[in-house]
């Protein structure tokens, strides 16, 4: 059986939920899977493993950790310790950013954000998007090693397993580049890119103070994230980190809500792989119609809070 | 200080996708070009890398022949010269291939800091950057919202899910832009004057062959008719049945 080398993100001991679909991917297309995890609580996320089909964890420490260029460099190292045939990497702000450099240290190409890993003859076939998802791409490659990372919310976490041997290694070469320090942003709110149900608002909302029914809607779901249009970020409403689209984030959740946006191809092509998409709109011929399953004519400000109340009564009965 | 900023020619982002007749490509037949949307926010940043340290701006890229209209625009905004490797291929070249082209001309050019994209808006694979890095031994930042650069080395923000991450850096590094990091300026007339006459050398490489083999290119299955539920507040119980009935979400 094929080995594959994935990158696993964890956070205090926590296991990110990106990494256990990184690992479904692989599971997926019935290969064997190595776990690398690095950072304070390695060891504790890594015996968390146990249930999702890892042969072996690797947890790494020391001041490489700190690198991108020196943790590539390892990672790089490990996948040709273990002679695997694939390196897999969630497709997170730091999987993009070590894959690339860990596929160039094995002189091999990336696949970014995949859709689809599966296994192809000895190697593997990967689907992923082109012109941000207005074609679609099915690839190998002629490099001993496929690298790719994994688009959010689209692969099966894996199950069973036994518990993964876990060893540990310790990274010494500082780097050329160091991460200094995190500025968290506030109570821990969740990526448009991770959420499962992402509400976003465009122009119809009308000033920055109209997404307010935005941020009571997603707070209504929970795990929610608030998402946004381009025309609000540009206008400043909103921060660029929730711009959903084609120079702005691509989103996959269970749910996607569009709240008083037109749907431009721009805007169409960060969303329309979304499991569920909803669009409010006053205007009945706006293209954001065409991609939803469901959608409500009429003013957001009123539309909005009866469907905020509505699900917060659900939401107490559970 | 040799500052370099990589700019792709890429389909404008209203472009509409059709697959080319061998199944495996893209029918470039009707696309129009632009700099890719990063792109501009790099050489933005390579000007006033210049106009805070020093030095010359050079633009790279690799491209068709027919690509010398973005390369101007850039020029225009205060890029010194350019470099224009000429490939006609270079749409569907692969992540590697367009990396080792691009490092080898960035130690020609002896460059100090290179400014990237975070992602070009064709192929978005987000990855040339960082390979070329790789491949040059320089060090590398991504998806860069804020900079701080002296001679030897510099201080960078960068966007991640958790928050804001500060990077210190050593040079030569590349930088791949995200947006926030500037607005673009405008180019004057004076400067598309100026561009006119500033130095384009287009030089002829031979590109390595892709790893990436395309099994085939398909366009995304529609989506499912959708359905308008109704009208104003009335609609509302209908949505909340439909994502009781099909989602788990509630
Ligand atoms: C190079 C380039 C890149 C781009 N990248 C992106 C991108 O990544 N993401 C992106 O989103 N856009 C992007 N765009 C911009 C895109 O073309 C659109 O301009 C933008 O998406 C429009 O935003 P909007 O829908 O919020 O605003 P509008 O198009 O102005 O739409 C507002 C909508 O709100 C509705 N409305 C008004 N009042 C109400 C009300 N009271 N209740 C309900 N509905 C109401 C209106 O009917 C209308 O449909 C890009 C454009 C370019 C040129
Ligand atoms: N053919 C090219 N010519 C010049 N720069 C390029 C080329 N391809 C990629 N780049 C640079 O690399 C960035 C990321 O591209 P990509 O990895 O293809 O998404 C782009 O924004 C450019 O700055």
């Amino acid at each position: 059986m094929s080995n594959i080398v994935v990158f696993v993100e964890q956070e205090g001991g926590n296991l990110r939920q990106a990494s256990l679909e990184a690992l479904g991917a692989a599971h997926q297309a019935g290969a064997t899977a190595v776990a690398v995890l690095c950072g304070d609580g390695a060891q504790a996320a890594a015996a968390k493993l146990t249930a999702q089909g890892v042969s072996a964890a690797i947890c790494l420490d020391g001041p490489g950790t700190h690198s991108p260029d020196a943790l590539s460099k390892a990672l790089a190292d490990i996948v040709q310790a273990q002679s695997a045939s694939g390196f897999l990497a969630p497709a997170t702000s730091r999987g993009r950013d070590l894959a690339p450099r860990v596929a160039a240290h094995l002189d091999c190409v990336l696949f970014s954000d995949v859709t689809g890993f599966a296994a192809n003859g000895g190697g593997f076939e990967v689907t992923r998007p082109w012109l941000a998802g207005k074609a679609i791409a099915t690839l190998t490659t002629s490099g001993a090693v496929l690298c790719a990372t994994t688009r959010l919310n689209t692969f099966p976490i894996a199950g069973g397993g036994a518990a993964p041997t876990v060893t540990s290694q310790t990274l010494n070469d500082a780097g050329k580049a160091r991460v200094t320090g995190v500025e968290a942003k506030g109570q821990a709110k969740l990526d448009v890119t991770e959420a499962p149900v992402v509400v976003s608002g465009g122009r119809g909302l009308k000033e920055p103070e109209g997404f307010q029914i935005i941020e009571d809607l997603a707070a209504a779901f929970g795990d929610a994230a608030v998402g946004a249009s381009r025309a609000v970020v540009d206008l400043g409403w909103r921060p660029h980190s929730e711009q959903v689209g084609q120079t702005g984030k691509t989103v996959a959740p269970k749910l996607y809500i569009a709240v008083g946006i037109s749907g431009a191809i721009q805007h169409l092509a960060g969303m329309r792989t979304s499991g569920t998409i909803v669009a409010i709109n006053k205007d009945p011929e706006a293209p954001i119609f065409k991609v939803a399953d469901y959608g409500i004519v009429g003013d957001a400000f009123e539309i909005v809070p009866a469907l905020t109340a509505e699900i917060k009564a659900i939401k107490a009965k559970h | 200080m040799n500052i370099v900023a990589c700019v792709k020619r890429v389909p404008n982002t209203e472009a509409v996708a059709e697959i080319s007749a061998d199944g495996k490509g893209l029918d470039a037949k009707n696309f129009q070009y632009i700099a890719s949307f990063y792109d501009e926010i790099a050489v933005e940043q390579a000007v006033q890398t210049k106009e805070a340290l020093g030095g010359e701006v050079i633009v790279l890229s690799l491209g068709s022949a027919a690509g010398s209209k973005e390369i101007r625009e850039s020029m225009a905004k205060g890029a010194d010269k350019a470099v224009l490797l000429v490939d006609e291929e270079w749409q569907s070249r692969d992540c590697r291939a367009t990396a080792k082209a691009l490092a080898c001309q960035l130690s020609e050019l002896k460059a100090d800091v290179v400014f990237m994209g975070k992602v070009a808006t064709d192929r978005d694979n987000g990855a040339v950057g960082p390979m070329a890095a790789t491949f040059l031994g320089y060090a590398c930042v991504t998806d860069v919202v804020a900079l701080e650069l002296t001679a030897t080395g510099g201080t960078a923000k960068r966007e991640t899910e958790a928050g804001i991450e500060t990077v210190e850096f050593s040079l030569p590094a590349v930088i791949t832009c995200n947006k926030g990091l500037n607005e673009p300026r405008y180019a004057g007339l004076k400067g598309i004057m100026a561009a006119k006459k500033k130095p384009l050398d287009e030089v002829q490489v031979e590109v390595i062959a892709n790893q990436a083999q395309v099994v085939r290119a398909s366009l995304p299955a529609p989506r499912k008719e959708g359905r308008i539920l109704g009208e104003g507040v009335a609609a509302v119980p209908a949505l909340i049945q439909a994502l009781q009935t099909e989602t788990t979400l509630l």
